[in-house]
């Protein structure tokens, strides 16, 4: 039987929005609030609204996972360096043939309503998952399973084959009380912070969970402000609002006068300018390797993030080591010449073509911004339509009615899958309507290797495919700034999208 | 009486006319809402549920009353994009741009009466000529402009309040009042230049009426005629532009809630109209096409009430 | 009595008309020549300060602010302008039949202008945008349709009082046609009224403009209005003053100009 990874399509769009860490709900910007160190309540600042459900099967964007982070675990879970480490469960062992995983639920695990974690609600969450989760690669990945059985303590998964990446797919199922069913309104995990309120347009507040069966987190209480609107955001970082804000550019940190510690990491994110290889004249490889000719990543960088800033040249980030080919970052160097005359080959001259950006993320607004320009030195016309982020998600991502689109597509789990799967012709989140057959056995190839090594090289040559046909024109992963109080401490960068909350503490 | 009948009559007609064109409005629009709610991968058999089970399949006609009559008992449906009832949304934002709105009103009215009567009654050409200039140079100013400059000022260069961070008016009723103190100003400013403008206008107009000259013959001070008659007719046509700017105030907010982050219906309307999420902007235009044609209708009485000349 | 107020009137009209002058010949010229390019992009330069190479600095991008408020101050200028022909045209079409003919076609077609002026623009030109889509020809067409009834109405209410004057009742015995009668002999007896109408409707579209730009649905980038260009320059307020201080005053001013100039033409004419 062939093992089918699944491969869950997370698809988040992730976008980079700026978040930002409320601390406490009035952080008067008077001195007594200096005096007391010790605040244990942030002030986070979103740039994006929260997905309008709330369960964690049914999240689409990156901005609601890397809050619900806080709120969701699986069996294992991530740490900063990418390892799996035992969450809901207290250990896991894995067969020498690699084909049976044993997982020891750890003892009284309380769910945020109170109840006890137990082999029921497991086995009751992997089913859920599986039938009901919009990340295509993630229902993919649980497909593979052959079979999963609670014995005692344990919970046991065969898999008709090896899967080295397999972890990958239990971290991303969440652990959820059975037949809970209210999680799109009022989500209910076994994190380290619970749910408290949500309301659209406004704020979402967590608090601690006391109950927390791990280390228990410093803070108190996460008030998440929602701006919606970069300007807003931004205004409230610069008057002293907010506590933390993530995502940011370079040119927002550098205008923040008022003591705020910068931090520079990497967004996970692939920022491209995603074009519907449906749609003419985006169906012409001529006419998709002529944009990638005639675009300057260099300038790119140089004009909105000072050269910060990672080039990609394909559909992974370099935080995926392994699966990263950096050999692709140059397979296009800026030629407007050679642009050109692919563009005439290809009979497209005096190309026009709209680019809808989600208004609320000033990175990708910028990108947009700038690529019009260069494309208007090859005769292009390219115009920016900035929409709202939730119109964003309904015409692009889900109707995929567009020409094309600035944003960034992080990894929702730990797999190459979570980046790639979703370019299979027949993945129901292939945006840019992908279709290549070459492509598609790469990746069925990749999914059934078990040798690292030729699962990697695999997964290489998917890569190389989408940079040889120019599926889109790839451009970096983005410079993560995140801005925090300096009263508070501790803020980690994941090598996927995720704010861990529980890491952040008073400062001394 | 007959006069109130007649108005009153003529009020609801207007409003019934407003919600089937509000209706129809957005019945004519391509598109089907079970797409927005389903998603596009959705079977035919469960849009055919959905579609059933919102009474898509009914006559246009049916629907338009169905949704008038609960329309009229609070129930205006359910969001496509929050999935939950519109009215829940509302209750949350509404109550906010209310406020905002009371407390621009209430600035207008406090700040620009007492102007006008000022400027309309100096007698100095400099100061008088002062005042005309900076006037006009305050209703030149949109309140999106005025907005983002004092959000800088009096948020990150003096930190008077925090932008971006709206109290609510539970939490802290007074935090509440203050954070909506600079956005109501914004509002109201170019609204006082205007009023004081008018009103400036009307007393001046007054003072050269025969009744004054008759006054000041009969040896009444200055401020006795100014105060017992020549305001009591001056502010006729102000009363009535009061009730305009009550009104146009309620819609400035749509994009002052913006300028300063306020989780008002501003927000709301303009993320739905980019979400084509219907129920939620139908809601909001028949209930701020109320409240202005309300206003107007009592700035009418009000008018009536204070205008002799119209009473006859 | 008369005197004081008449010195005053030409104050208005000699300012309001520099101004506005002025403002119209630098957007005029903006169309045709900036100092810079108004989309040329240079890392180099960006967020500098006003010098005497770039009278109001650069942006983010290194786009001179000066250049590009006069662009977009002609897009502002431009829908401003064809909003309030659309608006004044149909008005006068409409104002003028119902004036001179009156009866229940009237009676109904300035019930509903009642209503629609009852709205204020900006609401209106939201649900038409969120039915209609937004693009810069539905802008104008949506603010151009709203403008409508506030000139039909100062139109009729002209009509209505000229139509019994006796030179109008000696042309109609005369055997004059009707449209002549309307729109040569009546019309140009109601543009005292209609002059200031028209700036002052042309002040309303650069407002209505500038806050569908501001709200993210008017004009797109790269074109610029000076809606869209303030939005955009919130973020740099406090490195980059310039960039939002000179777009607001120069709508400040744009608007000032024209009301300055209405106001002069209102009072010199009663």
């Amino acid at each position: 039987m062939k093992k089918r990874i699944a491969v869950l399509l997370s698809l988040s769009a992730a976008l980079c929005a700026p978040g930002l860490v409320p601390g406490t709900t009035s952080v008067m910007a008077d001195e007594t609030e200096n005096a007391s160190s010790g605040r244990t309540e942030l002030v986070v600042g979103l740039s994006q609204d929260l997905d309008n459900s709330l369960d964690p099967y049914q999240i689409t964007a990156a901005g609601t996972r890397e809050v619900l982070f806080n709120v969701f675990e699986g069996l294992v879970k991530p740490d900063t360096d990418g390892n799996f480490v035992d969450a809901v469960a207290s250990s896991h062992s894995i067969s020498e043939d690699g084909l049976t995983y044993t997982f020891t639920l750890r003892d009284g695990v309380k769910f945020h309503n109170g109840e006890t974690a137990t082999c029921d609600d497991v086995l009751y969450s992997f089913e859920t998952c599986a039938q009901t989760a919009t990340n295509t690669a993630v229902v993919g990945a649980l497909s593979g399973i052959q079979d999963i059985t609670a014995s005692g303590n344990d919970i046991i998964i065969t898999l008709p084959e090896a899967n080295s990446s397999f972890l990958s797919t239990v971290s991303s199922v969440s652990i959820v009380p059975k037949d809970y069913k209210d999680q799109a309104t009022a989500p209910v995990g076994t994190g380290p912070f619970k749910f408290d309120s949500y309301s659209p347009q406004d704020k979402a507040v967590f608090v601690r969970n006391d109950d927390y069966y791990g280390e228990k987190a410093a803070l108190t209480k996460v008030t998440c402000r929602i701006y919606e609107d970069a300007n807003a955001l931004y205004t409230a970082l610069s008057a002293g609002t907010l506590d933390l804000a993530f995502h940011l550019t370079l040119d927002q940190v550098n205008n923040l006068s008022n003591g705020y510690e910068v931090i520079e990491g990497e967004m996970n994110l692939v920022q491209a300018l995603y074009l519907n290889n449906g749609k003419a004249p985006f169906d012409d490889e001529r006419v998709r390797q002529a944009l990638c000719y005639a675009i300057d990543i260099d300038g790119i960088l140089d004009l909105t993030e000072d050269g910060h800033g990672t080039k990609l040249g394909s559909s992974v980030y370099p935080s995926f080591t392994k699966y990263f080919d950096e050999s692709l970052v140059d397979a296009y160097p800026y030629d407007p010449q050679k642009a050109m005359e692919l563009l005439e080959e290809a009979g497209a001259t005096g190309l026009e073509f709209t680019i809808k950006v989600p208004s609320n993320y000033t990175p990708h607004v910028d990108t947009a911004n700038v690529i019009v320009e260069m494309l208007s030195a090859v005769g292009i016309n390219a115009h920016i339509k900035k929409v709202e982020w939730s119109t964003w998600l309904n015409d692009v991502y889900q109707d995929r009615d567009f020409e094309a689109t600035v944003i960034g597509f992080d990894a929702a789990y730990l797999s190459p899958d979570a980046l790639l799967q979703r370019w299979v012709s027949t993945d129901s989140s292939n945006m840019i309507n992908y279709s290549n057959k070459e492509y598609d056995a790469a990746i069925e190839k990749a999914q059934h290797t078990t040798e690292d090594e030729a699962q990697a090289a695999a997964y290489k040559e998917a890569e190389k495919i989408l940079s040889d046909t120019a599926a889109n024109v790839y451009i970096q992963d983005l410079a993560d700034f995140v801005v925090l109080n300096p009263e508070f401490t501790g803020y980690a960068f994941y090598p996927l999208y995720a704010v861990d909350f529980a890491k952040i503490r008073p400062a001394g | 009486m007959k006069l109130v009948l007649k108005k009153t009559a003529s009020l609801i007609i207007t409003l019934f006319i407003v919600s089937l064109l509000a209706f129809l409005a957005f019945q004519i629009i391509p598109g089907d809402p079970t797409t927005k709610i389903l998603g596009t991968n959705a079977s035919a058999q469960k849009a055919e549920a959905l579609r059933e089970q919102l009474g898509l399949n009914r006559p246009v006609t049916e629907r338009y009353l169905d949704w008038l009559v609960s329309f009229l008992q609070g129930d205006f449906g359910t969001s496509y994009s929050y999935l939950r009832p519109v009215s829940s949304l509302l209750a949350d934002k509404l109550p906010v741009t209310a406020l905002l709105t009371l407390l621009s009103f209430a600035l207008t009215a406090l700040l620009s009466i007492p102007l006008g009567i000022a400027s309309g009654s100096m007698r100095s050409q400099a100061a008088d000529h002062l005042a005309v200039i900076t006037d006009q140079i305050i209703m030149a100013i949109p309140p999106f402009f005025f907005g983002i400059i004092s959000c800088y000022v009096f948020g990150v260069v003096l930190k008077w309040f925090l932008p971006g961070n709206y109290i609510p008016l539970s939490e802290n009723a007074a935090g509440c009042m203050g954070y909506l103190l600079l956005p109501a100003l914004s509002l109201a400013l170019p609204r006082i230049a205007m009023t004081v403008r008018m009103l400036r206008g009307s007393i001046r107009d007054e003072l050269t009426e025969n009744y004054v000259l008759t006054a000041k013959s009969r040896g009444l001070s200055r401020r006795e005629i100014l105060l017992r008659h020549v305001l009591r007719n001056a502010m006729i046509p102000v009363v009535t532009f009061l009730a305009v700017s009550a009104a146009e105030i309620m819609t400035g907010t749509i994009i002052i809630e913006q300028v300063f982050t306020i989780p008002g219906i501003g927000r709301l309307l303009v993320s739905s109209i980019g979400n084509r999420d219907y129920p939620v902007v139908q809601a909001i235009v028949v209930l701020l096409a109320a409240w202005i044609m309300i206003v107007n209708f009592l700035a009418d009485l009000v008018n009536h009430w204070m205008d002799p000349r119209l009473r006859s | 009595m008369k005197n004081p107020t008449k010195k005053k009137k030409n104050r208005y009209l000699l300012t309001g008309g520099i101004l506005s002058g002025f403002m119209t010949a630098l957007i005029v010229c903006g169309f045709f020549w900036t100092p810079y390019s108004t989309t040329a992009m240079n890392a180099r330069e960006k967020l500098q300060p006003p010098s005497w190479r770039h009278l109001l600095g650069t942006d983010n991008f290194g786009r001179d602010v000066f250049s590009r408020v006069m662009q977009g101050a002609g897009t502002s200028f431009l829908i401003a302008v064809m909003v309030v022909v659309i608006g004044c045209a149909a008005g006068i079409l409409i104002g003028s039949l119902c004036g001179y003919y009156g009866g229940i076609a009237d009676l109904i077609l300035m019930r509903i202008c009642d209503t629609i002026t009852a709205f204020p623009a900006i609401l209106l030109s939201l649900v038409i945008i969120s039915i209609a889509g937004s693009s810069e020809s539905n802008i104008v067409l949506a603010l151009g349709i709203l403008f409508i009834p506030s000139f039909a109405r100062v139109v009729r209410t002209q009509y209505a009082g000229i139509r019994d004057l006796n030179y109008i009742k000696a042309a109609r015995l005369e055997g004059v046609r009707t449209p002549r009668i309307l729109y040569a002999h009546i019309l140009p007896n109601t543009l005292p009224i209609l002059i200031p109408a028209l700036t002052i409707g042309f002040n309303n579209a650069i407002l209505a403009e500038a806050s569908m730009s501001f709200l993210g649905i008017g004009i797109q980038p790269p074109k610029a209005s000076l809606g869209s260009m303030l939005k955009d320059s919130q973020n740099y307020l406090a490195s980059a003053p310039w960039y939002v201080l000179g777009t607001g005053f120069m709508m400040v001013v744009l608007i000032l100009a024209f009301s300055l100039l209405s106001e002069g033409i209102q009072q010199s004419t009663t």
